[in-house]
């Protein structure tokens, strides 16, 4: 594989990583959270309300844990390409 | 001890930890002064970003905002966390793989202008500056109405206090007290909070708490809260009630764009020494937030809980379900000599009422039946719920003061990051990018220091001589850096192809569109009267609301970025090299 080759991999699985990550942001804030919220209300998490729950608390650590697994992910990714730091 | 003499010790330690950080970080490079030398770990940048973020709005006013709410504040919540996710993803780790000092750089350098620059600038300091009055106005409020001092004396202290720090350290002392503001902020918030869940649910964790029954029943606390609300004829806490599905997605979007797109945000990701520092360090700052952030609700659903419960202990409608006024609690009485709280006895039954008069089927009903004159509550600061809760609480004077303590670290920690990307535009970007290009880097270091400087005598000033919109406009300045600068960062990195032409485009257009938005509803630069429609959803486009319209102007600034880049020349090859480079975090030598 040439520098350029590998470069362009490298840019392709991360925006493959991306996607799917970004994907699991927007269906759980802008849909469990607000879209789908009143029927998810319907069904209870403890004393949350499901819906309610997902605004007020499960989006947040949903997000929390997106941005460690991208981080742990592209530092996978820059190993495998070698270009990683240090 | 009384409670203001305690107060004032407690802030006033506080203020001397932070000028002993100050002579401690001293920044002697403009490297130091901007991005603290590139040597900040990633778990202590996540704490200074916290504490750069979590403003006086979030620290006092977004519990109460939530109360106020119920449901649909969780666009807050989502919004202002959210936006981290995008933060970390498609913009920290390039922008800190840049390797520069400052936003509109990236700017310039990345689209080879420097008109893209000076726009760029220009947007950061609408936003900036608009967003540094909420902060005045936070420590404002902290100083007069917990410490019942002058608001004068208070901001003036502050702002003493925020210079010597900021002006000497730079970037690097403001982190360094960013760290300990954090520190103090967290305990301040968090301490009040586990009190007065375990009080209600006899729960420790808010966030597990806000979920379980009423001590000594087998009542959910929300489905308690919900059936209360609406004895009262209000709507349910967990229903849709306030805005519209479609605005509070559009806020939510809005408010999570605009957090990616804070120049004083991102700045703090220039800090660490590698580019995966950035991403993680993403990450720590969001858990930072986040236990702020998962407790505001618990917070926001209990005072209102005890709220009413202080002014209906009894059966709604009988004649002695309600509190009388001669027997309120001390907490009223204190908030009263503020006048975040106002009551007026309607009916003259010597007790209070509060219910909602707005729902005209209820309040029929309640002056037939109950003989209820309207609402007496003429006041109830949003603020108040989340400043009085250690006293509902019961709890010791200490941590009265210290929450005092945490309100005015939580606006002094944002204005200070807010400051240097301020100053760092002009010293760096206008000065040194633009007009002084030769300048010497210790003459810079002065340049840099006096911006900085006049900055504070700036946001004194406006703190001093708040515009009547200042609550507003932070809102707001979140539809601005949505719909200026995440599209052309983004664009910048994601679109090799994207042009000069294309970003001043999409820039103007995308700032334009959301300030001419915002001026039609809330008047020509917010003077009121000079509005073109009235502010509600009749009138609002497609019913959006000026708030959430920072949406609609990214869509335009990609849309036009897009269509101008089709018609004119391709970016230098220099340029797509640029973007490869900045996509990779180390340029691999080896063949």
């Amino acid at each position: 594989m040439t520098q350029q080759e590998s470069r362009t991999a490298y840019w392709r699985a991360n925006l493959r990583l991306l996607t799917i990550l970004l994907s699991i942001w927007f269906i759980v804030s802008f849909g469990f959270g607000i879209l789908l919220s009143q029927p998810l209300n319907n069904f209870s998490f403890g004393g949350y309300p499901l819906g309610f729950w997902f605004a007020q608390q499960g989006s947040m650590y949903t997000f929390i844990a997106l941005i460690f697994i991208y981080a742990w992910r592209m530092n996978v990714l820059d190993r495998k390409f070698d270009v990683h730091e240090d | 001890m009384d409670l203001k003499t305690l107060s004032l010790l407690v802030v006033g330690a506080t203020f001397v930890l932070y000028i002993a950080i100050a002579i401690w970080a001293k920044a002697n490079s403009t490297s130091e002064f901007y991005v603290a030398g590139k040597g900040i770990p990633p778990v202590l940048n996540g704490m200074a970003t916290a504490a750069d973020w979590m403003s006086a709005a979030s620290f006092i006013s977004m519990a109460g905002l939530i109360a106020f709410l119920g449901f649909t504040g969780g666009a807050y919540l989502m919004g202002w966390t959210g936006g981290y996710v995008l933060m970390a993803l498609l913009l920290a780790p390039y922008l800190r793989k840049f390797g520069k000092f400052t936003v509109p750089e990236f700017i310039g350098d990345r689209f080879y202008s420097n008109t893209a620059r000076i726009v760029a600038v220009i947007s950061l300091l609408v936003i900036s500056i608009t967003y540094v009055i909420g902060q005045m106005r936070g420590v404002g409020i902290a100083f007069s109405n917990i410490l019942e001092v002058k608001l004068e004396i208070g901001l003036l202290t502050g702002m003493a206090v925020v210079f010597i720090y900021a002006v000497f350290g730079g970037m690097k002392g403001i982190t360094y007290t960013q760290i300990a503001q954090y520190v103090i902020m967290i305990f301040a918030y968090t301490v009040p909070a586990v009190f007065i869940t375990i009080q209600l649910t006899g729960v420790a964790l808010p966030q597990i708490g806000l979920g379980s029954t009423l001590a000594g029943t087998d009542t959910y606390l929300l489905n308690a809260l919900d059936q209360t609300l609406m004895d009262l004829g209000f709507a349910a806490y967990t229903s849709i009630t306030g805005m519209t599905m479609l605005n509070m997605f559009l806020l939510t979007l809005a408010l999570m764009i605009g957090t990616a797109g804070l120049p004083h945000v991102i700045i703090r990701f220039f800090t660490v020494p590698r580019v995966r520092d950035a991403r993680k360090s993403a990450g720590w700052a969001l858990v930072f937030i986040g236990i702020l952030y998962t407790t505001a609700p618990a917070v926001g659903a209990m005072a209102m809980y005890n709220f009413i419960n202080t002014v209906q202990p009894g059966e709604i409608g009988s004649p002695q379900g309600n509190v009388v006024i001669d027997e309120r609690p001390d907490w009223m009485l204190r908030w009263e000599r503020t006048g975040l709280l106002q009551f007026e006895d309607k009916n003259n039954d010597g007790r209070l009422q509060y219910y909602n008069d707005r729902n005209p089927e209820f309040a029929a009903m309640a002056r037939e039946e109950f003989g209820w004159e309207g609402n007496e509550f003429t006041r109830v600061d949003r603020d108040i719920m989340v400043l009085a809760n250690p006293q509902i609480a019961g709890l010791p004077n200490w941590v009265i003061a210290l929450v005092a303590a945490g309100g005015i670290a939580a606006a002094l920690s944002t204005a200070a990051g807010l400051l240097l990307a301020i100053a760092s535009a002009i010293s760096h970007d206008l000065l040194k990018g633009i007009f002084a290009p030769r300048i010497s880097e210790k003459k810079e270091l002065l340049a840099g220091r006096i911006s900085m400087g006049g900055a504070i005598l700036l946001a004194g000033y406006l703190g001093l001589n708040p515009p009547g919109f200042a609550a507003e406009v932070v809102a707001l300045a979140f539809g601005l850096a949505a719909a200026s600068l995440f599209p052309t960062l983004m664009m910048g990195i994601f679109m090799k192809g994207m042009n000069r032409e294309g970003a001043i485009a999409g820039m103007l257009v995308g700032l334009g569109s959301t300030l001419l938005y915002i001026f039609l509803f809330k008047g020509w630069f917010f003077l009121p009267g000079t509005n073109m429609f009235p502010d509600n959803a009749q009138y609002w486009l497609f019913g959006i609301n000026p708030t959430g319209f920072g949406v609609i102007g990214a869509i335009l600034n990609f849309i036009v970025a897009y269509l101008v880049m089709k018609v004119t020349k391709a970016p230098p090859e220099h340029i797509q090299h640029l973007v490869e480079e900045v996509r990779v975090p180390r340029v691999s030598t080896n063949p």
